[in-house]
């Protein structure tokens, strides 16, 4: 007996203390969030790129010059490379993802990028694309046929694109890049560091060059072409071209943020701006507060006294979500936010299960306290069995679903075991501490339902 | 008892919105959205106001932009459809629907998707669908695996295949409707609804037919109809009233919530609705019909 109003109060304060995280949590409610410390100002829900608007591109990256071991290398650099370059921008929480390929996401490597609150798609994708692509390239073999063509005044001109050849040594390798100028010309150059895999490279590449040419290449035309005289074991270059101190500048400037590893070409864009973001957020919290009411209504109408309790439970369910949410995190979208709201249907299914069978217990002749008890039991294969289904499914649109199905899968996923514990635990608690109530009129008019007295 | 005895009134009823459903799929046929074929969707709201949208038609049919669909959205707005574009091409679009900077605009969403993304996505698709039907069928044989009198155990899986098929069928003929007068278009969210609804429906009749087996175990009733009509007369306010809470948030998600997920919210709400109507009103009765072919069976024997 006291145990049982010791898990009341025990449940009772859990879930005010869950509760109490939400509210200090949010600055919507919390007129002080201001002030509060750092644990709550860091917990808030996290909103996908359609509710707080901003950019979503996804590129294609071109590794056909990359060997086949090294994808996943090079990849990874590209990420990191581009995190950087957005970071350099100042926008705030950008997700950088690589996508290899796959019997499921097809044969391309791709690059997703999130940028929250960049909607203007122009400026996304120069800034992206602004990073330059430094390559190094020797002469090709002599006997390598080359397109030459002729034009009407007799004038040769040789393709270049065939003259060198690719080597391994990029911008990836680049460590540092510095702007000089020629002690004795002062024309500006671009002194570069690679870093050890880059000297070693490159130590290779001039020892096996000697007397050739080196072209460096930067986003796929050539910009000087210098003449290798001796090994160079220390990983410093030189380029020296046609350029101004302010064009110098800004190359290094590109060359230090980091240059891509390998080429990518833009394959989609997706731009939401932030008032139809905000718009959806304000419209799945009203279909949330509106759906929760009216399901609370008819619980508390049709389920008396246990629908009370079932309402209350899924107050707690509610704010477990939410807490989760904000904790784990999920980031939320609109078709997220659609499935926490399913749930809040589904999560009341378990309880419904419940009371139609206590309600059977009742009717057969049990006593209250019996009938809790056996319906709680004989209720639980079939609420096992009717969500299985839907965490199958949950489970398979988690595994192939874009981020707008990931977020939708996640959310009803997560909903439904929840409910399960709510329904199970939090429910029962409540419930087989009301037996108190005894065995009088009221009280079996309190367990019944419908129209029924 | 009342439904078991009408049975048929009640399968034909189904029969003719499932044929329908075909009917109108063939006739009106589905649009395919941008996620799947790829093309661009832009939304434009104007600051002052609308210009006429044959201005803007004719303006687009001098571009080298393929074939670019105009629909008024809100007041002062418009949703532009075209092929997918590039940042050249976008910068053109806007320029053009702006005519020049004349009548000031707030570009509030824009979405392009390239053909590869989308066929990716329809992979995606295809392999969900299957591996979603794959594992509720594994759950169907799994939640039969016993067998049962009269009526051997896959006889229920298979009626559960039937339902399940009815009630994301009729749906999706909903779908053709709003596909064919509003612009619904198929989606990546269409998918997961249709899906959504295979996993809910397949619960429901599961439900009532342990409920059924249940009741044969107990021998409750003197014949096979009489026990499943008893087992749907006690479970179908459970069934009505947990699809219930179900299609109160779904309603309001559709009249509240955000647009994005309103066609989505529509065709999980008819999923509920129909895979309860299946689960109580096609399922049961398909089984006393089989039961009864097979006792007149035994009996020309």
């Amino acid at each position: 007996m006291l145990k049982k109003i010791v898990s009341i109060l025990i449940v009772l304060i859990l879930g005010a203390a869950v509760a109490f995280f939400v509210f200090k949590s949010e600055p919507k409610l919390n007129p002080n969030f201001a002030t509060e410390n750092s644990f709550f100002k860091n917990s808030p829900f996290r909103l996908g790129l359609d509710l707080s608007g901003g950019s979503h591109l996804i590129y294609k990256a071109d590794v056909s010059a990359v060997p086949a071991g090294q994808v996943s290398v090079s990849m990874d650099a590209l990420r990191d490379v581009i995190e950087r370059r957005v970071n350099l921008f100042g926008v705030s929480e950008p997700v950088v993802q690589v996508q290899n390929s796959g019997f499921i996401s097809g044969e391309e490597e791709k690059l997703i990028v999130d940028l929250p609150g960049v909607t203007d798609v122009e400026k996304a994708t120069v800034m992206i694309g602004q990073t330059p692509l430094l390559e190094f390239k020797i002469e090709a073999p002599k006997d390598t046929p080359r397109n030459a063509t002729i034009d009407k005044d007799g004038k040769v001109t040789l393709d270049t694109s065939l003259q060198f050849v690719s080597t391994e040594l990029t911008g990836r390798y680049l460590k540092k890049a510095t702007l000089d100028f020629d002690q004795t010309t002062s024309e500006p150059k671009v002194s570069l560091q690679f870093d050890d895999t880059g000297t070693k490279l490159f130590a290779q590449i001039t020892k096996d060059n000697i007397g050739k040419m080196v072209a460096i290449y930067l986003d796929g035309a050539p910009i000087s072409t210098p003449v290798v005289r001796e090994e160079i074991p220390n990983g410093q270059a030189v380029i020296s071209g046609s350029f101004t101190p302010t064009e110098g500048k800004q190359l290094v400037g590109r060359l230090n943020s980091g240059a891509l590893p390998v080429p990518i070409t833009l394959l989609s864009r997706q731009t939401i701006g932030a008032t139809l973001g905000g718009n959806a957020v304000d419209a799945g919290v009203k279909a949330a507060i509106i759906g929760f009411l009216i399901v609370a209504l008819f619980l508390i109408l049709w389920y008396r006294l246990p629908g009370f309790i079932a309402v209350l439970a899924l107050c707690i369910y509610i704010t477990m979500m939410l807490a989760l949410f904000k904790l784990l995190p999920v980031t939320l979208t609109a078709a997220g936010i659609a499935g926490f709201i399913i749930s809040i249907g589904i999560a009341v299914d378990a309880n419904i299960l419940i009371f139609e069978r206590l309600k059977e217990e009742l009717h057969s002749g049990h006593n209250i306290s019996d009938a809790v008890s056996a319906g709680f039991h004989r209720a639980w294969s079939s609420i096992r069995d009717s969500n299985f289904s839907t965490i199958i499914s949950a489970m398979i649109f988690f595994w192939f679903g874009t981020p707008l199905i990931k977020g939708f899968a996640l959310t009803l996923g997560m909903g439904v075991l929840v409910s399960m514990f709510s329904a199970i635990m939090i429910s029962r608690i409540f419930l087989s501490g009301l037996f108190f109530i005894g065995e009088g009129k009221i009280a079996r008019f309190l367990f019944s339902s419908g129209f029924s007295k | 008892m009342f439904i078991i005895k009408h049975k048929k009134i009640f399968l034909i009823i189904s029969a003719i919105l499932v044929l329908s459903s075909v009917v109108l799929l063939f006739v009106f046929g589905l649009k395919v959205g941008i996620d799947f074929k790829g093309g661009a969707l832009t939304e434009v709201v104007y600051k002052e106001s609308r210009p006429i949208q044959s201005d803007l038609d004719s303006q687009f049919k001098t571009l080298d932009l393929g074939s670019v669909l105009i629909q008024p959205t809100g007041e002062l707005g418009y949703i532009v459809k075209s092929i997918d574009l590039n940042e050249t091409q976008h910068a053109l679009l806007l320029k053009t629907l702006s005519q020049d900077d004349k009548s000031p605009l707030e570009e509030k969403s824009f979405n392009s998707i390239g053909p590869s993304v989308g066929k990716e996505l329809t992979r995606k698709a295809i392999i969900a669908i299957v591996l979603v039907s794959l594992g509720i069928i594994l759950f169907i044989a799994f939640a039969f695996r016993k067998v049962s009198k009269p009526i051997s155990s896959w006889k229920y899986g298979l009626m559960a295949v039937v339902s399940l098929l009815h009630d994301v069928i009729i749906p999706i003929g909903l779908f053709t409707i709003m596909s064919r007068f509003y612009g619904a278009e198929v989606d990546t969210l269409f998918v997961v609804a249709a899906l959504t609804i295979l996993g809910l429906s397949v619960s429901d009749t599961i439900v009532i037919f342990d409920r059924i087996r249940e009741n044969l175990r107990n021998k409750t009733g003197e014949s096979f109809s009489e026990t499943v009509g008893k087992s749907l007369d006690q479970s179908y306010m459970r069934s009505i009233f947990t699809s219930l809470t179900v299609i109160i948030v779904l309603l309001s998600l559709f009249f509240f919530g955000p647009e994005s997920t309103k066609y989505f919210a529509l065709m999980l709400t008819a999923g509920m609705f129909f895979g309860t109507y299946s689960s109580i009103f096609l399922a049961s009765p398909l089984l006393v019909l089989i039961e009864e072919l097979q006792v007149k069976k035994q009996a020309k024997k």
